[in-house]
């Protein structure tokens, strides 16, 4: 199972090291991560494998929002699907 | 592999836009529940229904938490009730209502659908029984919702129970005054009513439908708005490709989830309802998407050909997202649930007649519209006949759900809470349809219902 993390909102010094760090402690492998300004914010992207994940999707999330908090950040995870569901016919 | 630019737009489409399914609304067949006592057929209901949707919710909430995606309302639709009571000795339904009640409170839906009948040929004894209960049924049950069909494009219309809806409406709210006649919220009166209709209150599981369906209605009315934003001043021909692209990419997303519910539930999928359905929020209105396409404010001259192409452009859009297309399947235009229709009606630019026109071309009808307390069965049943008659001629489905508050003049204005809405009551004409509505008997299926 795959997933996306997307990070919006100002940037700032250890948003990647910090979610890596979540990341690395269950087990899930990040593929690809690319960041860009769109539209005037600072938007990262990683794409993830969670294969080898160790909690569940749900404790997942919810450490990723106590991080979003914590860093004035937006952080979203959602499985890849609906992203293809979306934007591939 | 996803570009960025795609995973913002749907994030956007989410966090900002609005973009939500609606309702997953599990079908439940009740057919299997007959039996003399009425008991025994009430236990067998709950029975049925909390095993069926034991996981309902907490199913929604798992694909909602997966997927990114709000999932609002899980709900559930059975089996007209007329139907399965009329096998039972005597005549005390409101019981069946009490049962529904309970098993929607215990499996935690908002809503259960299905406390009704189909009359548009005639009564059962069933029917005739179920109907003059659902007055009392409605102000006694919180979760119950109930809907009458009461024409076809095939059978016409029944204007004996057109006559008896209108009293019924009007005692619906008085027993239900103490809450400026919400049990009328919960009460919709179709003409060629969808068996696969999702969305509340008009929900029920039809004959012809398997033992269990999931059925999920899609909503957006944000998401479209906002691609509009980006084509100011572009033709109609861009308008309409604009609304059909957005509308495929919501329509996707209640494949998915429609898909990946059913399967989780095990049972069948049964369709996507391709509706842009509002709430009463600012940027979750299809009143607003109307003036972005040009119109001042809604119900001004233009209004009736935006929401036809509106209402089109999501269809052509949605059809080819979703493997199985159903429900109303249009846009909605709920007075008390559309931040930008409530506004409309408060400027004077929408009033009753501008909103009947608008029924000729989109998916329902004239839908939780409040009027004056005093107004007579007689005109809301006229009103009801109108508007079967404009779904019996179009061959599509209109509804009333029409809240005659108790109390309240024109002006003033209603609260229901909640995703219901609040509503200013619009004003009725003073002239009278009594001798019309005192008729009876059917107007007969229009000539070219006649196609076999």
């Amino acid at each position: 199972m795959k997933a996306i993390v997307t990070v919006i909102g100002k940037d700032k010094i250890g948003i990647i090291s910090n979610i890596s760090t979540i990341l690395a402690k269950y087990g899930v492998n990040i593929l690809d991560i690319s960041q860009t300004i769109l539209q005037g914010y600072f938007t990262m992207m990683m794409f993830v494998d969670l294969k080898n994940m160790d909690i569940s999707f749900a404790k997942l999330k919810e450490e990723l929002d106590l991080l979003g908090n914590k860093l004035e950040v937006s952080i979203i995870i959602q499985q890849e699907d609906v992203f293809k569901a979306m934007h591939r016919i | 592999m996803i570009n960025s630019f795609e995973v913002l737009e749907t994030v956007q489409m989410i966090e900002r836009q609005k973009l939500d399914i609606r309702t997953i609304t599990m079908g439940i067949s009740l057919l299997d529940c007959c039996h003399s006592d009425i008991d025994i057929a009430c236990g067998k209901i709950y029975d049925k229904i909390t095993r069926y949707a034991e996981n309902l919710v907490k199913v929604g909430e798992e694909i909602s938490l997966e997927y990114g995606i709000p999932i609002i309302n899980k709900r559930i639709a059975v089996t007209p009730i007329s139907i399965i009571a009329n096998s039972v000795d005597g005549t005390d339904y409101i019981k069946f209502a009490k049962t529904l009640d309970k098993a929607a409170n215990t499996v935690g839906v908002n809503f259960i659908g299905g406390y009704s009948a189909l009359v548009h040929k005639g009564y059962t004894t069933g029917d005739m029984n179920l109907i003059k209960s659902i007055p009392e049924a409605l102000a006694i049950t919180e979760k119950v919702c109930s809907s009458v069909n009461v024409a076809t494009t095939k059978a016409g219309i029944n204007m004996d129970a057109i006559r008896q809806m209108g009293k019924v409406i009007k005692e619906t709210a008085q027993l239900t005054a103490d809450r400026d006649g919400l049990g009328c919220a919960k009460l919709v009166i179709f003409a060629n009513a969808p068996e696969d209709n999702p969305f509340m209150a008009g929900a029920y599981h039809g004959v012809g439908e398997p033992e269990c369906a999931i059925n999920v209605g899609i909503s957006g009315p944000g998401t479209v708005k906002t691609a509009l934003e980006s084509v100011k001043g572009e033709s109609f021909d861009v308008v309409s490709e604009t609304i059909k692209k957005t509308a495929f990419k919501i329509t996707r997303v209640g494949q998915l989830v429609a898909t990946e519910a059913a399967g989780r539930l095990g049972v069948s999928f049964g369709i996507v309802d391709l509706s842009l359905a509002p709430t009463p929020d600012v940027g979750d209105s299809v009143a607003r998407i109307l003036e972005e396409i040009g119109i001042e404010s809604c119900g001004a001259p233009g209004t009736t050909a935006a929401l036809a192409l509106l209402n089109d452009a999501v269809k052509k859009g949605g059809i080819m997202a979703s493997s199985h297309v159903g429900g109303l399947s249009g846009a909605f235009i709920p007075v008390s649930e559309d931040e930008g229709m409530i506004e409309a009606v408060r400027n004077g630019s929408l009033n009753l007649q501008k909103l009947e026109a608008m029924t000729c071309v989109c998916s329902v009808g004239l839908d939780m519209i409040a009027i004056p307390g005093d107004t007579s069965a007689q005109t809301i049943s006229a009103i009801v006949a109108d508007e079967a008659a404009i779904g019996v001629v179009n061959n599509k489905t209109t509804a009333v759900r029409i809240i005659p508050a108790p109390g309240k003049k024109a002006g003033d204005t209603v609260e229901f809470g909640g995703l219901l809405g609040r509503a200013p009551i619009m004003e009725i004409t003073k002239f009278s349809s009594n001798a019309f509505a005192e008729r009876g008997g059917r107007i007969p299926a229009p000539v070219h219902s006649f196609k076999n």
